[in-house]
């Protein structure tokens, strides 16, 4: 328990310092690169007497894209609300590029996170929902303002520039100015990943985001996932069901059931020869109902 | 003596003026203060700690289950029994709002509650800080929809502004009544009062009911 500990807070320290060379134990850039972007270790999710997730373990690595699949209850959600610090946990310590995310040290101690700490970590994360939760009131660029001009402080200016500027990517320049209410499904996806976008997150979550779209639609807003990809600097976490994307678009597909990970492994293994007995029963139920 | 006598109207013209503007002052500022105070009871009910917000709900309990004059004559008559001497009209002006301020605070908590869970959500995956997310996210979304049930409190209150005269404030219907002593004659005088009554709740209500359409349209809900 207390060797990563140590190892994570001395590769935070060689971040900024040039002058690693005077501590041999910190002259490991490549270190920290090597970390992974996210961890969960032995991360234990309880409702009441549910445990829905016992003792998760999962790293993913920078710029990885890892999606998970799984049937119905078996906690994908969950693992994503809890990344994004949506839900507490009862036991284990999740790690944000390096450093604890719902812990903080304190004299060689992880302690509960302040507040301050939390935030702090918290805004490498960004999160797009199944239900887009746009802010209703707001237009789609004012959705996308809202949070860098009073979470990062950044000028109004700036901030509608770099809002227009993420619409724009989106495929949405010319919707700037309307209410979600005006929009499609796919066109709100789209905004609520450009609002996302503008905070700059290290670490993109989406959970089904093409779930509550009718057919048609999904394929805009993976195209804006897959260019994201493509194009960005993103380390990236997806629940999803469809298994087509998962395959082209992943560097790694997890199958969850009952709160475990059962399998994981690159997508063409596990999608195309899955080595599970559960795994293959999920995968051809989805295949049949199609 | 004929039944309606167009003199005493004239000649109680003067007195219902001065209760008029009695009674709608009191409305105007108890109501601001419900307004005011029931929000901010209605957020301090949402506070995370159960202490808190728990001891909150039990005041809010005990101030609408006992009656309004009841609460009137305990803080003017038995206030300066302990040293605490308030005049009437801050005693009256307060209570209203005080007692009004516990019902506007089960409306706005309406108001809260009908906010999806997903929008403080996504408040809280970018990072909003609390007072943000209430500010810009929550309160814009949940007060629009409920002015109509504070306009409700509005026109209730305005009718409840007589209790005032039991600590021998003048509003209008007291006033009425003084006229109709001086003068042996009640009727014009307590017609005209109630004709006021009309004509000011109906008033209220149309403002409600713009404020509310204007504010369901600045923030695009239907
Ligand atoms: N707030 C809650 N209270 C109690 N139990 C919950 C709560 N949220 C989720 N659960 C339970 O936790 C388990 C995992 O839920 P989760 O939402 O993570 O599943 P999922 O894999 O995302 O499923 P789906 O594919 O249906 O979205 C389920 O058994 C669910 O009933
Ligand atoms: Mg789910």
């Amino acid at each position: 328990m207390n060797e990563p500990r140590i190892r994570f807070e001395n590769a935070a320290k060689s971040y900024g310092s040039l002058t690693v060379l005077d501590n041999p134990e910190t002259a490991c850039n490549e270190k920290v690169m090597n970390e992974p972007m996210v961890r969960f270790e032995n991360v234990t999710k309880r409702y009441g007497a549910l445990t829905v997730l016992d003792e998760l373990n999962l790293d993913i690595a920078r710029n990885e894209k890892v999606c998970i699949i799984g049937p119905s209850g078996s906690g994908k959600t969950t693992v994503l609300r809890m990344l994004m610090t949506l839900e507490q946990i009862q036991g284990g310590v999740i790690w944000v590029d390096g450093e604890p995310l719902t812990h903080m040290q304190k004299n060689g101690h992880l302690v509960p996170a302040s507040d301050r700490h939390l935030r702090r970590v918290r805004s490498k994360i960004g999160m797009v929902f199944q239900h887009f939760n746009l802010f209703p009131h707001m237009t789609a660029l004012q959705n996308c303002m809202e949070a860098p001009v009073s979470v990062l402080g950044l000028p109004k200016k700036q901030a509608e520039e770099r809002a227009a500027e993420l619409l724009d990517m989106v495929g949405l320049s010319d919707k700037r100015n309307h209410f979600p209410i005006q929009l499609s499904g796919g066109q709100k996806q789209r905004v609520a990943i450009a609002r996302a976008l503008a905070m700059r997150p290290k670490v993109m979550l989406f959970d089904e985001v093409t779930s509550a779209l009718d057919p048609e639609l999904i394929g805009e807003v993976l195209n804006v996932i897959r260019k994201l990809g493509a194009e960005h600097d993103l380390t990236m976490l997806m629940v999803t069901h469809q298994m087509g994307f998962a395959k082209e678009f992943s560097d790694r597909v997890c199958f969850f059931y009952g709160g475990k990970i059962v399998e994981q492994g690159p997508p063409d293994q596990l999608l195309g020869n899955p080595q599970n007995e559960r795994t293959r029963q999920f995968l051809s139920a989805v295949l049949e109902a199609r | 003596m004929s039944k309606w006598d167009w003199s005493y109207v004239w000649e109680a013209l003067p007195y219902l003026y001065r209760g008029a503007i009695v009674t709608v002052q009191a409305t105007v500022l108890s109501f601001a203060i419900a307004l005011v105070l029931g929000l901010i009871i209605a957020l301090i009910r949402q506070s995370p700690n159960r202490y808190v917000s728990t001891a909150m709900t039990e005041v809010v309990e005990f101030i609408r289950s006992t009656p309004l004059l009841l609460q009137v004559f305990f803080v003017y008559f038995v206030g300066p029994q302990f040293g605490i001497l308030i005049p009437a009209w801050t005693a009256g002006i307060s209570m209203l709002g005080i007692h009004y301020a516990a019902y506007c605070s089960e409306v706005y908590r309406a108001g809260i509650l009908a906010v999806e869970e997903g929008q403080w959500e996504a408040c809280t995956a970018l990072n909003l800080s609390r007072i943000r997310t209430w500010r810009t996210i929550i309160l814009p979304q949940a007060i629009p929809p409920i002015v109509p049930a504070l306009g409700n409190y509005f026109v209730g209150m305005f009718k409840e502004t007589p209790i005032l005269a039991a600590i021998a404030i003048l509003e209008m219907l007291q006033q009425a009544k003084i006229f109709g002593a001086n003068n042996y004659r009640y009727t014009e005088a307590i017609v005209m009062v109630g004709f006021f009554f009309l004509v000011f709740s109906l008033a209220a209500s149309a403002i409600v009911q713009s404020v509310s359409i204007w504010l369901n349209r600045r923030y695009r809900l239907q």
